[in-house]
């Protein structure tokens, strides 16, 4: 069946259809704890991808060489690897960010989202698939994490990206940059998200309808005059 | 038997290239982890001692102290770097004192997980500002809702009593180690 898949859409599918955050809902911890500002949500969802990217092209690489009954605790060593140079990289480099993002960039080895996307596509797909899966999937974690961002940013201290954009008149929502804020942004985004891909979906749905309906009105009509 | 070979062989593999590679990465890391660390304390050192122009590591010493010379090398005070518990979490502050431990030059919260907006108020310049040129001889106590009578009080912060006392105790406590280590004659 996944063979006639095509390449482009094993990444497309990672953005909407099956977006880590909200469709498969993975990786809930980061992304309630550190979507408190655009800049954050950005780092976290770049240091995900980044070893989500490296780990299922290794994988899928190897996939036929790990033997099945150690297969998870391959992988761990595989993402635990890849988190450690993601997070000595950051602490090294941006400082800054590193002490924003706190204990979660080290958590990201226990990111169900990696572990999954592993277990589920890289381990069983060609190396081309496992990353371009890999790449839609950190594009869709980096969507929701950005968006969630701007929102508890812009509500919650009245800035974007650390420049202000609501006057100061305005009274910042302190409760959106708490973890109850987190909450509430995060279901309200996955209503939204759900009705888009349904509206997308029944779209798609009445229009292979009319389709076939004309189909079959040309048939009838071909048949008629025969 | 095979295939447990197979599996013990393969995860011997991969952990052996995963230290390997991390070995690499660290030892390019560890000394830009360092100097960054050394320039952050280096920054706080010089903003809670303005006229602060050098300064060096009391060696030997449980707590972490700083002497801090000025610019003709002369010594002009110490810098006390003390953790402790807060709200939520810990709260790391740099406390500037002048020779005698007597006085507090200025502070600077390092680290803090307060609440947003209200705990976090600590690292903000009215509250922060409270401490710069008190007396911290008797120690420094915190007064809630009315006006201060004496040079060694601060306010607390409304909606953040817990932070703020968290606060002052934890300079009290680090100026208290202070007077310790000279008691000791390590300063």
């Amino acid at each position: 069946m996944k063979k006639n898949k095509t390449l482009s859409y094993e990444f497309i599918k990672g953005l909407w259809e099956i977006n880590p955050i909200f469709k498969q809902v993975l990786g809930m911890c980061p992304t309630l704890a550190v979507t408190v500002s655009v800049m954050n949500g950005l780092a976290m969802a770049l240091a995900t991808t980044f070893v989500l990217v490296f780990s299922s092209l290794l994988i899928s690489s190897f996939r036929k060489l790990i033997p099945n009954q150690v297969r998870i605790a391959a992988f761990i060593v595989v993402i635990a690897t890849f988190v450690t140079i993601a997070d000595l990289v950051m602490k090294a480099k941006f400082p800054e960010l590193s002490k924003a993002l706190g204990p979660f960039v080290p958590l990201i080895v226990v990111n169900c989202l990696i572990l999954g996307r592993q277990e589920v596509f890289a381990s069983k797909n060609n190396p081309l698939r496992s990353l371009l899966d890999a790449l839609g999937n950190g594009a869709g974690f980096l969507i929701a994490l950005v968006i969630m961002g701007g929102i508890r940013e812009i509500i919650g201290s009245r800035t974007l990206m650390g420049y202000s954009v609501l006057p100061n008149s305005f009274e910042p929502w302190l409760i959106i940059i708490l973890p109850a804020g987190a909450f509430l942004t995060l279901g309200l985004l996955m209503g939204f998200a759900n009705l888009y891909v349904e509206r997308k979906k029944r779209i798609e749905l009445e229009a292979g309808i009319a389709k076939y309906k004309a189909a079959k009105n040309t048939l009838d009509i071909k048949l008629g005059e025969k | 038997m095979n295939n447990v070979i197979k599996m013990i062989l393969t995860l011997t593999v991969i952990g052996i290239f995963s230290g390997g590679l991390l070995s690499e990465v660290s030892n390019w890391a560890t000394p830009k982890i360092k100097k960054n660390q050394k320039a952050e304390i280096e920054k706080a050192i010089f903003v809670v001692h303005p006229n602060g122009k050098y300064y060096e590591v009391v060696q030997n010493n449980k707590v972490e102290i700083y002497k801090v010379f000025d610019a003709e090398k002369n010594l002009i005070g110490y810098t006390i770097v003390n953790s402790g518990n807060g709200f939520q979490g810990k709260i790391k502050i740099m406390t500037g004192v002048n020779i005698k431990l007597n006085k507090i030059t200025s502070i600077e919260i390092l680290e803090q997980v307060e609440t947003p907006g209200l705990g976090t108020k600590i690292t903000e310049e009215p509250f922060k500002n409270q401490f710069q040129e008190i007396t911290a001889l008797p120690n420094i106590i915190w007064v809630k809702g009315k006006s201060l009578e004496q040079s060694n009080e601060i306010q607390t912060i409304t909606g953040a009593t817990i932070s703020s006392k968290s606060v002052v105790e934890i300079v009290n406590a680090g100026i208290e180690k202070a007077r310790e280590s000279k008691n000791r004659g390590l300063l």
